[in-house]
């Protein structure tokens, strides 16, 4: 596949993991952390962390919508499905979501709930105009990459006067998240980091820029990366350039499609249909201040929140799982007393075996495999 | 969940929609967010939306970077 493959060359890829090797100064640590869960897949599947010396550590981030959604607004997102007027439509990854008691939607679509899977918010505006009798919910979530796509269906909904469409909303935004994982390493609440691989689509979505703050507030490098392995690799090399001069710019290694100014249309989309909430909870990393969005006021018929009666319980995590320190860092997944035994991908209880994107997941799918003492697991 | 893949555009649709072609495999997407797409061009897509055009002239030059690296 063009623009897929010849970022995915071995041969090439062990060149960049020798020059890396080469620019790492002797007796330093690197401690980098890749935000995203498709950077956290693409390095277990590739093996990047077998290519990189040991002294490079990578820390997987919680940049994993199906992760961080909270188990509360899963059990709402099911007490719609339950209901009989409702269906409820959204992204294959959500269905398998644990809300708590085990439930998730595809266990209430296996009780005869009306949960469908769609591919784009277009399908779901498509089943609500199809089936004017049924009340179909979108549940919508996803970082700044997925939430255009909200926004526009929205917007149709709005001009072809869907009375019976709706959107229950769980979008979350990146710089928030980033900037409380910094903030948490800097007072020892989380590992401490010497730079971030940026997102690749959020970064289509909203360039660069925001992330300026970010470096200057916490004096890290960011290098936003393609989620090819060769990618991941430039990007570290980059890092490791910018920790070896003392520098903690943002940098661009995806310019193939991202640019510093972003998808402007998308944004005024956003800007105009979405607000910002005070606070929403991320599952493993609590309350964040700003971090989410709601729909806007000249949207708000379009709002599940505002249509029908949503519970707002905060349900809490197993307490035995370990899924908010390894997000921090703290812990690795098999330090988890619950990995692999209670807590495996298909009955998982923690955020970070749900999806094949969450740390604990790619652990159990392609990290445990590795040869014990080649670099730190 | 933020996988886009590049998608080949195959042919401009009514509705500002497009069929791309995903190395073989066809699909209508929507490009409500990017302007002055031509047959040819390559767009990333995430749920059934282009969300960028693709930049050749940057993807080269990312893989002569890359090429340069690892010779050095």
């Amino acid at each position: 596949m063009k623009y897929v493959d010849e970022y995915r060359d071995g041969a090439l890829a062990r060149g960049v993991a020798e020059r890396i090797s080469a620019e790492v100064t002797l007796g330093r640590a690197y401690r980098f952390m890749e935000f995203c869960g498709g950077h956290t897949h693409a390095i277990s599947r590739y093996g990047i962390e077998d290519l990189l010396p040991t002294s490079i550590r990578m820390i997987h981030g919680p940049g994993c919508p199906v992760c961080v959604l909270p188990m509360g607004r899963v059990d709402a997102a099911i007490a719609l499905a339950l209901r009989p007027d409702v269906t409820l439509a959204t992204y294959g990854d959500v269905m398998r979501v644990p809300g708590s008691n085990g439930a998730s939607l595809l266990s209430a679509k296996a009780g005869g709930a009306d949960v469908r899977m769609v591919y784009s918010t277009l399908d779901a505006l498509r089943i609500a105009e199809d089936e004017p009798d049924r009340q179909v919910v979108f549940l919508a979530i996803g970082f700044e990459t997925t939430t255009p796509p909200t926004a526009a269906v929205l917007r149709r909904a709005r001009e072809r006067g869907c009375r019976n469409f709706s959107v229950f909303c769980n979008h979350v935004l990146t710089p928030p998240a980033m900037g409380a994982i910094l903030a948490d390493g800097s007072s020892g609440a989380a590992v401490a980091l010497d730079g971030l691989v940026g997102p690749a689509h959020v970064s289509t979505v909203i360039g660069t820029a925001p992330y300026v703050t970010i470096t200057e507030r916490y004096g890290k490098p960011v290098v936003v990366a393609g989620f090819e392995p060769l990618d991941i690799l430039q990007a570290v090399l980059m890092l490791v350039r910018q920790c070896n001069d003392g520098r903690h710019q943002v940098e661009n290694q995806y310019t193939r499609v991202v640019t510093p100014q972003g998808n402007v249309k998308a944004q005024a989309d956003m800007a105009e249909i979405f607000r910002l909430r005070d606070t929403f909870e991320w599952r493993g990393l609590g309350w964040l201040p700003e971090s989410a969005l709601a729909i806007a006021d000249p949207y708000a018929d379009f709002d599940a929140e505002k249509r029908f009666d949503i519970s707002r319980v905060t349900t809490a995590d197993n307490p035995a799982c370990e899924c908010g320190t390894i997000l921090r860092g703290l812990k690795r997944p098999a330090e988890c007393r619950l990995f692999g035994t209670a807590c495996t991908p298909e009955t998982p209880i923690g955020a970070c075996m749900v999806s094949s994107e969450g740390a604990c997941a790619a652990h159990w799918s392609y990290g445990r495999f590795r040869q014990r003492g080649t670099s730190p697991t | 969940m933020c996988l886009a893949v590049p998608a080949r555009v195959t042919a401009l649709l009514p509705d500002g929609m497009a069929k791309v072609s995903l190395d073989g495999v066809l699909k209508e997407v929507s490009l409500a967010f990017v302007d002055e797409v031509a047959v040819g061009d390559y767009v990333v897509i995430h749920v059934g939306y282009a969300l960028a055009k693709v930049d050749a002239r940057e993807a080269e030059e990312t893989l002569s970077l890359l090429r340069e690296a690892a010779r050095a």
